[in-house]
């Protein structure tokens, strides 16, 4: 039996604007196990950055049950929030969001500033993530001096180098073309499969959910069908 | 520290802008650093004062001359010491620009008045033997090459000579420091004999400008100011007695409020300032409001993001204000060289140590408000671009 890493239960989000009050996840019940690769697909605005956010601890639900690993994300603040980000999630976003100043390495760097390590052992882990994502001798480029691919690759390993249990990913590959865009997913895929990585990501993209191991759709806040592959 | 790579790529992400706001400082703070040493320099003149030391001009005005049969008056008072009468020659040495101070006196009790003043016995008894002698503080003779021996010519400003000519010469016998080089630039001056300058002069014989006293005791200032001017009441030169640390207060005073003025414009700079180096900081903030969530994102608290924008605030102040500061020891040096009066010209610890804490008051100033900002910013929505 696969050890569950995720669990919603009774998940609603509603946002207030003005006197307008609009619910955008309606009661939703989910569990992710450990080592799952899960593609969240659905319409625009059906939902999914906003399930996204919930589920890396950068919202808190209005309602319902939401369990990561032992932390049960609904009931912390948003200073433990913080924290708790800081040590169990990985963040990956369609346009990269690395800091523009700052050297790959650096980039990559940053989580780890959060952490006591030294130097040496932050720069330590810095080359074995840029290793991984293939870009070891990008590490002195500056984002500008990459190409996309590259790029989501350098935010891919800020993502890891922490080394968190959970990878969210929000369009990773909505800003790429095909074939860069199968070589950021390919990465994905070996990071779930040989670092044992669990992976929720958002996707417009059928070819990119086939590297999933599963793929959910959300359709106006409520999940709609559950499909297996691999 | 482990934030000091990310804080200074920050600093320099538009490095036009940083440069510009960073010279606006520098500039700002070497301003600060000039005015502050010529302030401090005009109130050493107070510092120094003697306690025991009076000085006693005409009751309305400074420019109003005494006769010189008040020195004996005064001389014969109980509490008094010493007396010498001064006047201001308004001299200078070749051309204008080589305008120093000169003051005929009574030599002998006006160095018994100042033992700060520090002349070789020899010389001093050369002066007292020689009637067109004069003695000039080292700094001035090093200026403008004098040695012992010298025949000075000096051109008069006020006072001609008998024949009409304003050609004075005076014989150099002596020439003094003082016993504290920080003193330097008070007297910084040429002194010769009232004597001669009174024979010579075309006009105005038989007067002083001023007289300095010397009491026997300080706590006895009060009864011999009182006594001096009582002596002159309803006489037509009336006279008004301060003692010399009030004379020097209001006699800069009367020179325009420096420290008033210096103060205003220094305000009027760092109020500018304010507005220039804040805008900067907004701008900053106002452009990295998605890289600034990211960190967020990544774990980075609230605290944390308000302190690494102050930090930048701090960088950007400290490291301008250094940049001026440390311009403006350079260049006092060379001003002080070419300014009699200001051989002191410094940049002191305690003006160093006012502009440090000027440059981080700024610094917190001007970032807290994009600081706050980048604190309160909601991650979500800031990903949102929202
Ligand atoms: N902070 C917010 N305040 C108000 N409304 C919000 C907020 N966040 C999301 N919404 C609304 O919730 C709905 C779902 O948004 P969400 O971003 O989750 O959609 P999405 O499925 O990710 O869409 P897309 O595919 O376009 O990225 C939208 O109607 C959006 O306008
Ligand atoms: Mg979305």
């Amino acid at each position: 039996m696969a050890q569950t890493v995720v669990s919603l239960r009774g998940v609603s989000k509603r946002y207030t604007r003005g006197r307008q009050t609009i619910e955008v996840l309606h009661n939703l019940d989910l569990d992710i196990d450990k080592g799952d690769f899960l593609a969240l697909m659905g319409p625009s605005g059906s939902g999914k950055t906003t399930l996204l956010n919930l589920i890396g601890g950068l919202d808190r639900p209005s309602a319902g049950e939401l369990r990561v690993g032992d932390a049960r994300l609904d009931q912390m603040s948003s200073a433990q929030l913080t924290r708790w980000r800081a040590q169990h999630v990985g963040f990956v976003f369609q346009f990269y969001n690395l800091l523009p100043v700052l050297s790959a390495e650096r980039n990559v760097e940053l989580p780890l500033l959060l952490t006591p390590l030294s130097a040496a052992e932050r720069m330590k882990r810095v080359r074995i993530a840029l290793q991984i994502v293939g870009l070891a001798d990008r590490g002195k480029h500056k984002p500008a001096e990459l190409s996309g691919g590259q790029a989501q690759r350098v935010a891919i390993a800020r993502a890891i180098v922490a080394d968190p249990t959970l990878l969210v990913c929000d369009e990773p590959t909505g800003d790429l073309d095909r074939k860069t865009a199968d070589e950021v997913l390919g990465l994905l895929q070996l990071l779930n499969r040989e670092h044992g990585k669990t992976i929720v990501m958002v996707t417009h993209d059928p070819k990119a959910a086939e590297f999933a191991t599963h793929t959910l759709h959300l359709d106006k806040g409520r999940l709609v069908e559950q499909a297996a592959h691999a | 520290m482990r934030y000091l790579p990310l804080i200074w790529a920050t600093l320099w992400r538009r490095p036009p802008r940083t440069l510009f706001t960073m010279l606006s400082i520098a500039v700002a703070f070497l301003l600060y650093a000039l005015l502050t040493a010529v302030n401090a320099a005009f109130n050493t003149g107070i510092e120094v004062a003697g306690a025991d030391r009076l000085v006693t001009t005409g009751r309305y005005s400074l420019t109003q001359v005494l006769p010189a049969g008040h020195i004996q008056k005064i001389q014969s008072l109980p509490g008094v010491a010493l007396v010498a009468g001064q006047s201001w020659f308004g001299g200078y040495y070749q051309k204008e620009s080589n305008f120093f101070p000169q003051f005929p006196t009574q030599i002998e009790p006006y160095l018994a008045m100042y033992p700060e003043i520090v002349l070789p016995e020899d010389q001093k008894q050369a002066m007292l033997r020689t009637r067109t002698g004069a003695i000039i503080a080292k700094t001035l003779a090093d200026r403008y090459g004098f040695s012992i021996g010298d025949r000075i010519p000096i051109i008069a400003g006020i006072w001609p000579l008998a024949d009409g000519s304003n050609n004075w010469e005076f014989d150099l016998v002596g020439i003094f420091d003082t016993k504290n080089p920080k003193d330097r630039s008070i007297y910084e001056m040429m002194l010769f004999h009232h004597e001669y300058f009174d024979e010579a002069r075309q006009f105005g014989k038989g007067t002083v400008g001023w007289m300095v006293v010397k009491t026997r005791d300080p706590a006895q200032n009060e009864t011999v100011i009182q006594q001096i001017d009582a002596l002159f009441a309803n006489s037509p030169h009336e006279t008004r007695t301060q003692t010399e640390k009030a004379f020097n207060q209001a006699f800069i005073k009367q020179m325009g409020d420096i420290g008033l003025i210096m103060s205003s414009i220094i305000g009027a700079v760092f109020f500018t300032l304010l507005f220039l180096t804040g805008n900067t900081m907004m701008q900053s903030v106002r452009e990295r409001i998605p890289e600034l969530a990211v960190l967020k994102t990544l774990g980075y608290s609230d605290g944390g993001v308000l302190a690494l924008v102050l930090a930048e605030s701090l960088a950007l102040c400290l490291l301008a204000a250094l940049s001026g500061l440390a311009l403006a020891a350079v260049l006092l040096p060379g001003i002080a060289a070419k300014l009699p009066g200001f051989s002191g010209l410094a940049l002191t610890p305690g003006a160093f140590a006012g502009a440090v804490a000027i440059a981080v008051l700024l610094a917190l100033v001007v970032g807290l408000i994009p600081a706050l900002r980048a604190m309160r910013l909601q991650i979500v929505d800031a990903l949102a671009a929202r």
